[in-house]
């Protein structure tokens, strides 16, 4: 009884309110506002100290200035204007911010595109056509059976499958289907994309599953009843009643490709741009602040695109 | 029976109060004070900070016997070693890092430097590290950011470095090599003898360089002298104008898709020559003895225009004071007597003081690696598995020939911050 009324507490204190248990008078006595306050505060107070304040130095220290072994902590823009460097003087040709940005976004573009078409049908077969509780659940926890292992170990076993006299290339050359082997099969965008739609499909398949399996059935079946065909039902139904699910999806997806260096690294033989793959060459040099200006950047680009994303669908309205 | 079962119960006692007491010294208490049984019984340890050059279980294990002290390993690539020093300096005790590094972390002040004096060996180190020769006489290629350019400074806490001998070093010399193109001589079936191959559109799709832009842009200079197209000053210092010559030549050449990866660590270079992604890439020599062990032809290439060398030695945080700076001269010391020395020659590194070395290798081991003769019995690695046949010579000759080839050294320029932003563009390339 107690526990169970914590769980209606904490989903709504209004609920509880007035239910006559000794616990309830006593949270009924505290203003509801400050009870909210006091929920969520322990999650504030982790954000506070491992997200905002960290934040917050990273963007002053981006506007300091550095030399080869230390920080001085004068005001400068230089992390920024070494940044953009050339922008503006070498138009019509890209600088090497402008080209870097274009193609991390590419590549995001391609995976979420990717992992988006992958996820949605994975979740729509586990919602739709997995009628049992049980196998739902059991084919879902199958899905996160590659979750066992590193990411890093996920990523690296492609490449003795994509090498020049890697399996895929020796079956394909011994099958006659090619004479020479691929060259663009590893090290390559090709190649990046690849293990990046491996590594991270999963996360747009649980949240559009988790849209998916509250839409009520009977929904679908007015929609039948009506005379709506399958592809209509979906256009109209299934998608529409998902969307918080490929929004939340793509929200993972976009912003871990975004700031991704060591997948791009390892599968693009180091030779592709990556904003985040600017900032590690920076901080490895010990240049902080300009590590710390194109955190800020590519922070800033990131959240353009997620305000892009949330203005399509109200996530919280949704939710 | 009694006693026995005693004496277990004391140690396991003794190991659980040392283990405490490494909490202690981890939590940067330093001694502790209040527990006379404690303080009695406190190990000897030192908190080494390195890359992997120099670390193995086997020199640990050796120096705990040997002295009493316990290394405990903190492994970290070139890059991240450096950044640990500027940025967490408590968190460690001795530091093995190359010179080149030292452009930065002396300005810092956050190393020790120590005294030769109290470096029993100190004046057997081989003279390329004190006078810029090999041990005949040859003179060695100064550019870059040569040990002997650093090897001292002007007094104990200065931030200048010496031009001329003073008792304070920066970095007591350990190992050193030099570095050149590894190859695949099956794949490429024909002689390689210039730094210009590296480029040769011949091998495209094929090659690589080191992904440390400070070094690999100095491997991408040796193609460019390599090729007649511009002529250094100073590979290892350059300008501006010269900086932006070199990238050209890399953004032509990688445009052309000449390179097929970059590799950062041991294990990459070694996977991409044995796999055969490349045929001719920049490498280290036990790299290439790796490739090699695994049966597959690689040749540590020796190039008319000489090699690219890098060294490395040790110093110890500032935070380092009274005992624990004794054990760490203790430490010190022990690694140039001589089994480690031998452990890395073994390797196809070299070691500073090749005196003790040698007294710990057998007189066919120093033949093969040192002499440049063919190995009269089979080489084994210092694990014990085989390296080479009977009969098998090192590449590149002797010890003369290898270190008295030396073009440049790695190094830290003065454009650094603008070679940085080269280097991204040419990734963006």
């Amino acid at each position: 009884m107690d526990t169970s009324e914590d769980i209606l507490q904490q989903a709504s204190p209004d609920l509880v309110r007035g239910s006559g248990t000794a616990r309830a008078a006593k949270a009924a006595r505290l203003s509801p506002s400050f009870v909210s306050w006091l929920q969520a505060g322990p999650m504030m107070l982790v954000f506070l100290a491992f997200f905002l304040i960290p934040l917050v130095f990273v963007v002053i220290v981006s506007f300091w200035d550095y030399n080869e072994y230390q920080l001085l902590p004068a005001f400068s823009g230089r992390g920024y204007t070494d940044t953009f460097e050339g922008c503006i003087a070498q138009l019509p040709d890209l600088c090497t911010i402008a080209k870097t940005y274009l193609k991390t976004l590419k590549l995001c573009f391609l995976v979420w595109a990717i992992t988006l078409f992958i996820g949605f049908w994975v979740a729509y077969f586990l919602a739709f056509h997995v009628k049992s509780r049980t196998w739902q659940m059991g084919l879902s926890l199958l899905c996160t059976i590659p979750f066992w292992t590193s990411n890093v170990i996920r990523m690296i076993a492609w490449i003795p499958l994509l090498g020049r006299n890697g399996l895929v290339n020796s079956g394909l050359v011994k099958t006659g289907a090619i004479n020479q082997p691929l060259e663009w099969l590893l090290f390559s965008e090709f190649s990046v994309v690849l293990a990046l739609v491996h590594l991270f499909t999963f996360f747009m398949v649980v949240p559009i599953f988790n849209s998916m399996v509250r839409i009520d059935k009977s929904l679908i079946e007015a929609a039948y009843d009506a005379g709506a065909a399958g592809f209509q039902t979906l256009v109209n139904v299934i998608i529409p009643l998902a969307k918080p699910g490929i929004v939340i999806g793509s929200i993972f997806v976009i912003t871990i490709v975004m700031g991704d260096f060591i997948t791009i690294g390892v599968m693009g033989g180091q030779q592709i741009a990556a904003a985040g793959k600017i900032i590690e060459t920076r901080v490895n040099a010990l240049q902080f602040p300009a590590a710390a200006a194109n955190a800020v950047i590519l922070l800033v680009i990131t959240f353009l695109i997620i305000t892009m994303m949330s203005r399509i669908v109200d996530i919280k309205k949704e939710l | 029976m009694t006693e026995t079962t005693k004496k277990t119960g004391v140690s396991r006692r003794t190991l659980l109060k040392s283990t405490a007491g490494l909490a202690g010294l981890a939590a940067g208490s330093g001694a502790i004070t209040g527990f006379p049984y404690v303080m009695s019984a406190e190990p000897k340890v030192l908190r080494y900070l390195g890359t992997a050059v120099n670390e193995g279980d086997d020199i640990s294990k050796q120096c705990l016997k040997d002295t009493g002290i316990k290394i405990e390993y903190i492994t970290a690539t070139t890059d991240d070693v450096t950044k640990r020093v500027m940025t967490q300096p408590n968190s460690f005790d001795v530091l093995d890092t190359e010179y080149f590094s030292l452009k930065k972390i002396v300005p810092s002040g956050n190393i020790l430097a120590l005294d030769s004096r109290k470096i029993k060996e100190f004046d057997n180190i081989t003279p390329v590290f004190t006078k810029g020769q090999t041990p005949g006489g040859k003179k060695i290629g100064g550019q870059g950011t040569a040990p002997w350019k650093v090897l001292y400074l002007e007094g104990k806490d200065s931030k200048k470095f010496a031009t001329s001998a003073t008792e304070f070093v920066t970095l007591i010399p350990t190992v050193y090599n030099a570095d050149t193109l590894g190859v695949r001589p099956d794949l490429i079936k024909r002689p390689i003898s210039s730094w210009a191959e590296l480029l040769n559109p011949e091998f495209k799709g094929k090659a690589s360089i080191l992904n440390i832009p400070s070094i690999g842009i100095m491997d991408a200079a040796m193609v460019v002298e390599a090729s007649g197209k511009y002529k250094y000053a100073d590979k290892g210092n350059m300008t501006k104008e010269e900086i932006d010559l070199t990238m050209k030549v890399m953004i032509e050449a990688k445009k052309a898709g000449q390179f097929r990866a970059f590799w950062k660590d041991f294990n990459e270079s070694v996977n991409l020559m044995a796999s055969g992604e490349t045929v001719i890439q920049s490498m280290w020599s036990p790299a290439v003895t790796k490739v090699r062990s695994m049966g597959i032809a690689c040749t540590f290439q020796p190039l008319k225009e000489g090699y690219r060398s890098w060294a490395s030695g040790f110093c110890v945080s500032k935070g380092v004071s009274g005992a624990k700076l004794e054990w760490a001269y203790e430490f010190v010391n022990w690694f140039l007597a001589g089994y480690a020395g031998a452990y890395l020659n073994r390797q196809g590194y070299y070691s500073a003081v090749l005196s003790t070395a040698k007294a710990h290798m057998e007189p066919y081991e120093w033949a093969y690696w040192m002499e440049g003769k063919a190995a009269e019995k089979d080489i084994k690695a210092p694990d014990g598995s085989l390296l080479e046949k009977a009969g098998a010579v090192r590449d590149g000759g002797s010890y003369e020939d290898r270190m008295g080839g030396v073009a440049c050294w790695n190094a830290v320029m003065d454009e650094n911050d603008y070679m940085v932003r080269k280097w991204n563009e040419f990734i963006a390339a």
